[in-house]
């Protein structure tokens, strides 16, 4: 530390993204002239490989111990330069970087603001870099173990490859069965695989994996820890039938006295089920649940003489006193594949979802056309009394993406196909229906989707480019109100039923696993990943990933291709076996530390205690750091009485003259 | 107070949402007034009171403390002792003659890059009506 710092500037042009707005070579200038500046440097690229010898090639030749690196948002490359500095032998704490892009180029026009702006963040790097201290990164085990939340397609695949990897999973799910959305589509596309066929084995394979413990009708309570290690708490909420005598023979939902009574949730509530049930037949694990809600003996303390599920259990499984069970763990990372919300068509009320019983969302049709489905398979609709198969069909795109009077103005990428499937399937049953599709635009972009969508309108089924503003009742018709916006004809089309194709929406639930691991939002209001290129599955969490829908709109393909990349990048921590914790941690200075404990009771983590040392023969209390726990957040400084406990990196001492540096420039 | 007058703002961010608010603004190229200058620290929770009176000693006119959300604190409650110090800290400057419209707190998350725009916007622009900051004796760190 007394060696006297010899710095580096090393100023980024990135491409033209920086050097566009900012005069590069005026900042060097400048920044040669800063107290103990050694060197200042531009190059087109600094991240790239050349970047980084240059960098390299100067601490061994000019013998720089400190270096600063004007480019972009240190979010995004703080670690790729710390790990460069440290290859030519400079510790990499003794970087800073001045964020000219994300802060300054990209965000202001004139070149000479953006240069006098950038020279700036310069100097407060170059005032601060001088005064950081050498830190060393210490490394904790990492418990071979991961925590996967939701078991759809995403969870189910993450699961699986962790699992098969030879690492342990707890795989949590929120709903008495695995399977998620997936479990609830008829087909595919734009191959036409039966999804519960390709679905199923899959699910049987993550309740049965020996790797694997299967937490279904649960909800994970509380996450605490870091990387490496989670200590995990896992409500298992009563299903009040015995999970391990429960043979799942049905006896007890076939004899309930409120038997088919209530919508069933896997049947968007066009079929009913009783208030014990078996979310769908092929239901994994195959154990019955009460719904306490609905269930007689549950809700009002009496069912007839006596249950009859209890009665007819053979197995003797129904438990009216079971509680929720809690369950403790530990792993060493997560992943959150909690999946979406199907867009609520309430919310356009123009469209009369809640009014017309034969206007129905792209959920409810998967439902419908299921073979498993209420009507098992048959599109059918009400007439007044009787259910007859409509003639005139038309099913409507966007219903809820690309519309900002919902608040929705990202695109949710499955409804062009999942509506092109739909109106294939609509054919396939009804030959002589006349079929046809409100778009705006058709986004047919994966592989195979242009095919199939070809393939779609060959089959007879008519593409009309218009928004329908407006569905009313005129008799025993839906008319659609629309403008033809091809050939500018203002359409008032009668139909027997509207499909609305619903997009996909966060969900609304999600609050509580952002809050358990600290997440983010995008501004879609889906998880935000840590790099929208780069970090695509990671998040701003160490050892926290997303898979899934979850993280934004995604077919089933798209799906599976980032649950197998969540389930690779979570196993580095596991396989390695080690994770390096953070080395920008709080430390006292216990000369000075006057003993209040002030800090104790700020800090989240209960990461400080109160220690007696010997202070010039007299016995004192002072603060001390456990250092594997504490993160580095700083809270603690800002309430020290005496500044004794500073976050190393950021210290008064380093921030102070990063405050001067800006206003000496004034 | 000249009308041309352009304010010298320093802003301290937390790395978690408005620093990444702040970048995501960048990416999104919007554009806003570049008299504003961004320190990074951990979480809004490590900005001690000094800090403000400190940046207005040595040189800005303006300073703006930016956190998450209340709630949504990466480090868990951080930002609610900055709530609280820092509303300590405003109400201090009115009482010692600091015109507290220097002085701004907001909450940016990461997906706000809009919102930190308008949160600049509104800083330089308060500061730019309170002029020139004179109350404090300049004490510049030799650094």
């Amino acid at each position: 530390m007394t060696e006297k710092p010899k710095v580096g500037v090393y100023i980024c042009h990135c491409g033209i993204n920086i050097s566009s707005t900012v005069d590069v070579d005026a900042v060097a200038e400048f920044a040669q002239k800063l107290p103990n500046v050694k060197v200042a440097r531009t190059y087109s690229y600094m991240c790239s490989d050349p970047g980084q010898v240059l960098i390299k090639k100067d601490i061994e030749e000019q013998g720089l111990n400190r270096i600063v690196v004007a480019s972009c948002s240190p979010r995004m490359h703080e670690p790729t330069f710390r790990k460069a500095i440290s290859e030519a032998g400079v510790n990499p704490y003794f970087l800073e970087m001045a964020n000219i892009r994300e802060q300054c180029s990209w965000v202001h026009e004139d070149i000479e603001e953006g240069t006098a702006k950038a020279e700036k963040l310069v100097s407060a790097s170059v005032a601060k870099v001088r005064l950081l201290e050498a830190l060393e990164t210490k490394e904790v085990d990492a418990e071979p173990a991961a925590l996967v939340i939701g078991a759809g397609i995403a969870g189910i695949q993450s699961a699986l490859d962790i699992a098969d990897a030879g690492f342990k999973v707890y795989l949590v799910e929120k709903t008495p069965s695995v399977g998620g959305r997936m479990a609830q589509l008829d087909k595919t596309f734009p191959t036409l695989d039966c999804s519960a066929c390709i679905l199923t084995p899959k699910m049987v394979d993550a309740a049965s994996h020996p790797n694997i413990e299967l937490l279904s009708y649960s909800e994970v309570e509380e996450i605490k820890g870091f990387v490496g290690n989670f200590d995990v708490r896992v409500r298992k909420k009563a299903r009040y039938v015995d999970f391990d005598k429960c043979t799942g023979c049905g006896d007890c939902a076939t004899e309930c006295r409120v038997k088919d009574r209530f919508p069933s949730e896997f049947d968007q509530g066009m079929g009913k089920r009783s208030a014990i049930y078996l979310p769908f037949p092929q239901a994994v694990p195959a154990k019955y649940t009460i719904d306490p809600e609905n269930c007689l003996y549950l809700s009002r303390g009496k069912c007839g003489k006596s249950p009859k599920c209890q009665d007819v259990c053979g197995a003797g499984a129904i438990s009216f006193d079971q509680e929720d069970e809690f369950v403790e763990f530990k792993v060493g990372a997560v992943i959150v594949a909690t999946g979406f919300d199907p867009f609520d068509a309430s919310r356009k009320p123009e469209y009369g979802y809640d009014d017309y019983p034969n206007v129905i969302t792209g959920m409810e049709m998967e439902r419908l056309v299921s073979a498993s489905g209420p009507t098992g398979g048959k599109v059918k609709i009400f007439n007044g009394e009787e259910e007859i198969e409509p003639k005139e069909v038309a099913l409507i795109k966007c219903v809820g993406s690309r519309d900002t009077s919902v608040g929705n103005e990202y695109c949710s990428r499955v409804c062009c196909m999942y509506v092109a499937k739909q109106a294939h399937l609509i054919r396939d049953k009804l030959p002589d229906a006349n079929i046809r599709i409100y778009y705006m635009d058709v986004r047919a972009f994966g592989k195979g989707f242009e095919e199939f969508y070809d393939r779609v309108r060959r089959e007879n089924v008519r593409y009309i480019r218009g928004n329908p503003s407006e569905i009313f009742k005129r008799g025993n018709k839906l008319v659609v109100k629309v403008e033809d916006t091809l050939t500018s004809t203002p359409l008032e089309d009668e139909v027997d039923m509207v499909v609305l194709g619903v997009g996909l929406e966060p969900r609304a639930d999600m609050r509580g696993v952002m809050d358990l691991l600290r997440l983010s939002q995008s501004p879609d209001g889906f998880f935000l990943e840590a790099h929208p290129k780069l970090r695509p599955v990671d998040t701003a969490t160490d050892g926290v990933f997303l898979a899934g829908c979850a993280q934004g709109p995604k077919d089933i393909p798209d799906t599976v291709a980032q649950a197998k990349g969540a389930a690779a990048s979570a196993m580095i921590p596991l396989a390695r076996g080690k994770v390096t914790i953070n080395a920008q941690v709080a430390t006292v200075n216990e000369a000075t530390c006057r003993g209040c404990s002030f800090c104790v009771s700020i800090c989240p983590y209960t990461a400080i205690e109160m220690v007696t040392v010997n202070r010039f023969g007299n016995e004192v209390e002072v603060a001390r750091v456990n250092e594997a726990l504490c993160k580095g957040c700083g809270s603690c400084s800002a309430a020290c009485l005496s500044d004794s406990i500073q976050p190393k990196s950021f210290r008064d001492s380093q921030i102070l003259p990063q405050i001067a540096a800006l206003g000496v420039l004034k | 107070m000249s009308a041309n007058f352009e304010p010298n703002v320093v802003a301290f961010l937390c790395n978690w949402c408005s620093y990444a608010g702040a970048d995501l603004a960048g990416t999104s190229r919007v554009n806003y007034p570049s008299n504003i200058q961004i320190i990074r620290v951990m979480c809004s929770g490590r900005v001690n009171p000094l800090y403000v009176m400190n940046a207005l000693q040595q040189g800005a006119d303006g300073v703006l403390v930016s956190g998450c959300h209340p709630g949504d604190c990466h480090y868990m409650e951080g930002n609610f002792y900055a709530r609280r110090r820092l509303g300590m800290l405003k109400d201090l400057m009115e009482f010692v003659g600091v015109d507290p419209k220097r002085f701004h707190m907001s909450w940016v998350s990461a997906s706000e890059g809009h919102k930190w725009k308008e949160v600049v916007e509104k800083t330089v622009e308060d500061a730019k009506e309170a002029g020139p900051f004179e109350g404090f004796r300049r004490r510049q760190i030799d650094w």
